[in-house]
């Protein structure tokens, strides 16, 4: 009983040891240069604005690509086919992609968009970290929508409501704060991701635009910088500024991740988010 | 009555989601039929993202299959067996990535499992009621750092540190035991198998203690009762009443975080090496299927290199594959006699 008390300490034990080591080595280098300043060449001095920048570009292409379908999708489980035959696999298979590595969906989306495409592209990324939030969302989706009483449904039925509209009007609404909840893990899940981007967005040491009736917009067809590959990149550079830049940047999304989840979970007043 | 009160429902609703305005007659009969055709594509619109989610793992697969071709044609089944792995001479073969993905997931079950049990445990009989939301967010506050702080802390802080304490102690000890001794053999690295099997098992930890704790939680209380009141202790019941009724769920879990663990990126390739030999001691560096892809990929020069890599990819999706798919099939039958 004493080593299942030990056990604990063991496991909360690493979470201290992190969070320390990250606020011991990162904190030091938070400082407004980091959010003004590009990416530096080694021996300069510098900051993470373009991959800071980068980063929430591909975050919100992901959310913007992967919300929809993920939410129809869920709508599909939980409304229209909840005991289907077609459901129950379409289920299993999301369960699987929920934890399939990522890496080899940054495979995936090199072979069907980077490689046909001829050079990488921050699309290519936004759309690998779309898979990501796919299966989240779906799972999410189908889950609140489950717990959305059945009475609400007979009850816009019986008002001569469609059905698609007491699916978008009164379950939507019913179940929203869980929905989002959803969207929200599934952001603090892919702001961490670096594999997947490895080879889809992979890095650009600059900030590439391009100009649209003359204003001028990030280029979402070149490489892109994001926080997770400069870390990758900056912490195995055997340059002491990059490695403490990396750090600075492993701060920051730790904070977003806390932030992330302590709201998502605030969201959902009880019950266990998993 | 008047016309304006014999409107149906319908059209009440329709007005109050600011669809149409006043309909009637014709009109009515016309909006009803876009009600029924937006119904319709609604209806079709949700089956097709549902549908779409079986062509992403399926477009997955036949992607990887299509990717790896060539380098399957050049080396047949011996790509599975055959540890050289040289890019100059394009001689490729998967075995040292493949035993070094086996091994570090071996550790880090080895550690994590009992470990991830035990909090569980904790969690469930122990612990008193208000420490365990606190300590439950805690666990999984752990599964939700990112894989690159797990990475770079492996790197820069845990390394070293085994490099100084750890490594020289297996080394003086076990490793001179007979039998076990190549196991531990050689300079402490700090980078290397153990390193990477170690971070491993903290982060696949949270997944195993949360659905076990889950798992746990939904043994029927009577049991517990029941045996306690027969004179057993805490420890008997949980040997005897928690853990045979939760085997199947805890199986289930286990294997969900050997899935993890299996295709953890990130946080191995800072820490184990990128060597790709097979080496007896643990201590030694090596790779990862999912370790040499993000270190090599982007660098492959050649068909032959890309499509080798891919194929790695291939067999890390499969092992995963059935992994993940026993996890799910036993956690669904636990599922099914909870519920």
């Amino acid at each position: 009983m004493i080593l299942s008390l030990a056990a604990t300490a063991f496991g909360l034990g690493w979470l201290v040891l992190i969070l320390g080591a990250l606020l011991w080595h990162g904190f030091g280098g938070l400082s407004p240069a980091v959010f003004a300043e590009m990416t530096p060449p080694p021996g300069a001095s510098g900051g993470l604005l373009n991959p800071i920048i980068g980063s929430l570009i591909l975050t919100v292409l992901a959310v913007a690509i992967g919300t929809p379908i993920g939410v129809l999708a869920g709508t599909h489980l939980a409304e229209y086919g909840r005991y289907d035959r077609l459901s129950s696999v379409v289920r299993f298979i999301n369960d699987i992609l929920l934890s399939a590595p990522s890496i080899v969906i940054g495979l995936f989306i090199y072979e069907v968009m980077v490689a046909p495409m001829g050079h990488f592209s921050a699309f290519a990324g936004g759309v690998a970290l779309a898979v990501i939030v796919i299966p989240v969302v779906v799972r999410t989706t189908e889950d609140m929508l489950t717990l959305v009483p059945n009475a609400l449904r007979e009850a816009a039925t019986s008002i001569g409501l469609p059905r698609s509209m007491s699916i978008t009007r009164i379950c939507y609404r019913a179940a929203r704060a869980g929905m989002v909840t959803g969207v929200l893990l599934a952001v603090a899940r892919i702001s961490g991701e670096t594999a997947p981007l490895l080879f889809t967005s992979l890095n650009n040491q600059f900030w590439s635009s391009a100009t649209i009736f003359g204003i001028e917009v990030p280029n979402l067809n070149a490489p892109m910088a994001s926080l997770p590959v400069v870390i990758f990149q900056f912490a195995l550079s055997p340059y002491k500024d990059w490695q403490s830049l990396a750090w600075t940047g492993a701060l920051i999304i730790m904070l977003a991740v806390l932030a992330l989840s302590i709201t998502a979970r605030s969201l959902v007043p009880s019950g266990r988010q998993s | 009555m008047d016309p304006a009160r014999r409107r149906s429902l319908v059209d009440v609703a329709l007005q109050e989601g600011g669809v149409v305005s006043v309909a009637t007659g014709t009109t009515r009969a016309r909006v009803l039929d876009r009600l029924r055709l937006g119904d319709l594509a609604f209806r079709h619109l949700t089956r097709a993202a549902a549908v779409g989610v079986l062509l992403l793992l399926s477009g997955v697969i036949l992607s990887l299959i299509i990717g790896s071709l060539p380098a399957l044609k050049t080396f047949g089944f011996g790509f599975l067996v055959t540890e050289k792995w040289n890019p100059v001479t394009e001689k490729f073969g998967a075995l040292a990535a493949i035993y070094g993905t086996l091994v570090t997931s071996f550790i880090a079950m080895l550690i994590a499992v009992p470990v991830g049990l035990m909090i569980a445990f904790f969690l469930t009989e122990l612990c008193p009621l208000w420490l365990r939301r606190p300590i439950g967010i805690a666990i999984e506050l752990l599964a939700g750092i990112p894989s690159i702080i797990y990475g770079i802390w492996g790197l820069f802080i845990f390394a070293p540190f085994l490099q100084e304490t750890l490594q020289p102690f297996l080394i003086n000890t076990l490793g001179q035991v007979p039998g076990i001794a190549p196991l531990f053999a050689g300079p402490p690295y700090g980078i290397g198998m153990l390193t990477a099997g170690l971070i491993l098992a903290i982060m696949v930890l949270p997944f195993i203690t949360s659905i076990s704790r889950d798992v746990f939680e939904a043994v029927p209380p009577v049991l517990k009762e029941a045996a306690y009141g027969v004179g057993c202790t805490t420890w008997e019941v949980v040997r005897y009443v928690v853990l045979p009724y939760a085997r199947v769920g805890v199986i289930g879990g286990v294997m969900l975080g050997l899935g993890r663990a299996l295709g953890e990126t990130m946080a191995v390739t800072f820490v184990i090496g990128n060597a790709h030999r097979i080496s007896a001691s643990l201590l030694a560096p090596g790779t990862t299927i999912s370790a040499s892809i993000a270190n090599e990929f982007t660098e492959a020069v050649g068909d032959l290199y890309t499509s080798s890599l891919i194929a790695l990819g291939l067999i890390l999706f499969v092992i995963t594959l059935i992994v993940l798919a026993l996890a799910r099939y036993m956690l669904l039958r636990i599922e099914r006699r909870i519920g």
